[in-house]
């Protein structure tokens, strides 16, 4: 059986590039927001396991600085996703 | 408690499908709500509800048109096995840093025995680091055995630890209804009213032998699980644990009529089974059949076998046969499984017969490692028996992919009293 996947506005699924390290870390670098904007990820601060209760999800939570501000990207499984502001 | 006594949790997740739902379905946050199963294929009942549908009364199991009767505007979803595994994962990935005694009950409970330390404080964070990850909570029972941390699990819910200790089991435990203890189910609750016994504390004072002669050996354990005397360690499992038996049943979308529809249904489950205990690398010695009408009356039959086997033709023989001598057609039937015990592993030395054709049994056996390769890679309806074909509803099953992790007995090898 496959897991069948929910969608809700305030989910984002959103393409990102990364650096996968031989370690096996995963540092995001930037994401395509979905008006088609691209945002460079100035510094990961935190890397936990999460739950978004606004976008309905969980995953490895990834503290992003973004133009200053602080943003959520979860890695679902193999996908990743934002929460709408 | 001493430092040398043992420190078990038991940890419940709450309302668990019907969280995970929720969490991951923000629109019906806030809103009464079950995970059901299928109508259309009759499987149409209460899996799980949140608190709000159980304000309103509906109760697991019930079917959903009485839960919907009781709550209009109840919103029904159909259940996400795969996601519920992968939160069966996660909750222990997090129990697995604080111990590796952890021995799951199902998908959403486990005992873990965390002696040498502050148990109540190990149950604190354990719950928050469950909520803040995984964002559903659990209740969890503290005690210095399994019985009575399950029993705490239960008391204050949700998102809440119990201490049942040596010096407060009475004042906790005991006042609670006899069926909370693990083990009475209704017959036995029955038996023990009539004795005057309705609660756990009047279940402890009852002696002993007068519950062996009322229970048999269940008696005895049922005594000693009420006076907080059961001693049983909690199981390293892995999730692949030592397994007792594989099996498959199914509740068929339209009732079994004929001997021709038991044939087609017992293929499709021996197929799945057969096809697990490959996986496992085992064999079986015992074929066992469940079969229930549509009074919803069920019989267990089972039989041994001439040599173990996994090939699927010969379990549902077997089962075909088991079904012919004891199943009379006086009602249709509702649901059929397929169960294989007496597990021997499937590498090792084997007693082989004069009278059967050894060679075709391993082509048969090479012939459906066959099938599940061409399965795997293409699909479970890829390759299909033509005798399935007969009738598509029936035959179309697929209760390998549909298969659930159900808890296993908390006697894992009997009763041992």
């Amino acid at each position: 059986m496959i897991e069948r996947q929910y969608d809700h506005p305030d989910k984002i699924y959103v393409q990102v590039e990364a650096t996968f390290y031989p370690d096996g870390r995963i540092e995001p670098k930037s994401f395509l927001w979905d008006d088609g904007r691209r945002f460079d990820i100035d510094r990961v601060t935190d890397v936990r396991r999460a739950a978004s209760l606004k976008a309905g999800g969980i995953g490895t939570r990834y503290t992003c600085k973004v133009l200053g501000r602080t943003a959520y990207l979860y890695r679902e499984e193999d996908k990743w996703f934002m929460e709408r502001r | 408690m001493s430092p040398k006594e043992r420190v078990i949790l038991h940890s419940d997740m709450n309302n668990f499908y019907a969280s995970v739902e929720c969490l991951h379905r923000p629109e019906i946050r806030g809103k009464a709500v079950v995970v059901g199963g299928d109508e259309e294929a009759r499987h149409g009942i209460v899996l799980a509800k949140n608190y709000i549908a159980k304000k309103a009364g509906i109760k697991t199991a019930e079917t959903l048109w009485q839960a919907r009767i009781k709550c209009p505007g109840l919103i029904v979803v159909p259940p996400n096995y795969p996601l519920y595994l992968r939160y069966a994962k996660y909750a222990r990935e997090i129990y697995e840093c604080y111990t590796d005694q952890i021995e799951p009950f199902g998908l959403d409970e486990a005992w873990l025995d965390v002696s040498g330390n502050d148990g109540v404080m190990v149950a604190d964070e354990i719950r928050q680091r469950i909520k803040a990850e995984l964002g559903v909570t659990v209740s969890i029972g503290v005690s210095y055995n399994k019985i009575f941390a399950k029993l705490g699990s239960n008391i204050k819910k949700p998102d809440a630890t119990t201490l049942v200790s040596r010096e407060n089991y009475q004042a906790i435990a005991w006042p609670l209804p006899v069926g909370d203890l693990l083990y009475v189910g209704p017959s036995t609750q029955k038996k023990l009213y009539w004795q005057g016994v309705s609660t756990i504390g009047e279940l402890a004072a009852m002696p002993v032998d007068c519950l062996q002669r009322l229970l048999g050996k269940v008696g005895c354990v049922l005594h000693a699980f009420a006076n907080g005397l059961d001693q049983s360690p909690v199981a390293r499992l892995s999730q692949e644990s030592l397994i007792k038996s594989i099996g498959n049943s199914t509740t068929t979308p339209r009732d079994l009529v004929c001997d021709d529809d038991v044939r087609i249904l017992l293929f499709v489950l021996c197929e799945s089974v057969c096809a697990r205990m490959r996986e496992q690398g085992v064999l079986s010695r015992t074929v066992a059949i469940t079969v229930r009408d549509s009074e919803l009356f069920s019989v267990d039959r089972q039989a041994k076998l001439k040599a173990p086997s996994c090939i699927s033709g010969e379990i549902a023989d077997a089962a075909m046969q088991l079904f012919r001598q004891h199943y009379t057609w006086h009602q249709p039937i509702r649901s059929l499984g397929v169960r294989c015990t007496d597990l021997v592993p499937a590498g090792g030395l084997q007693q082989i017969s004069f009278f059967d054709d050894e060679v075709n049994r391993q082509r048969r056996e090479a012939l459906e490692r066959t099938v599940d390769s061409i399965r795997n890679r293409f699909g479970h309806s890829s390759v299909q028996r033509a005798a399935v074909w007969a009738d598509q509803p029936l035959g179309s099953i697929n209760p390998k992919g549909d298969h659930v992790i159900h808890p296993v007995g908390y006697f894992k090898d009997g009763m041992k009293a």
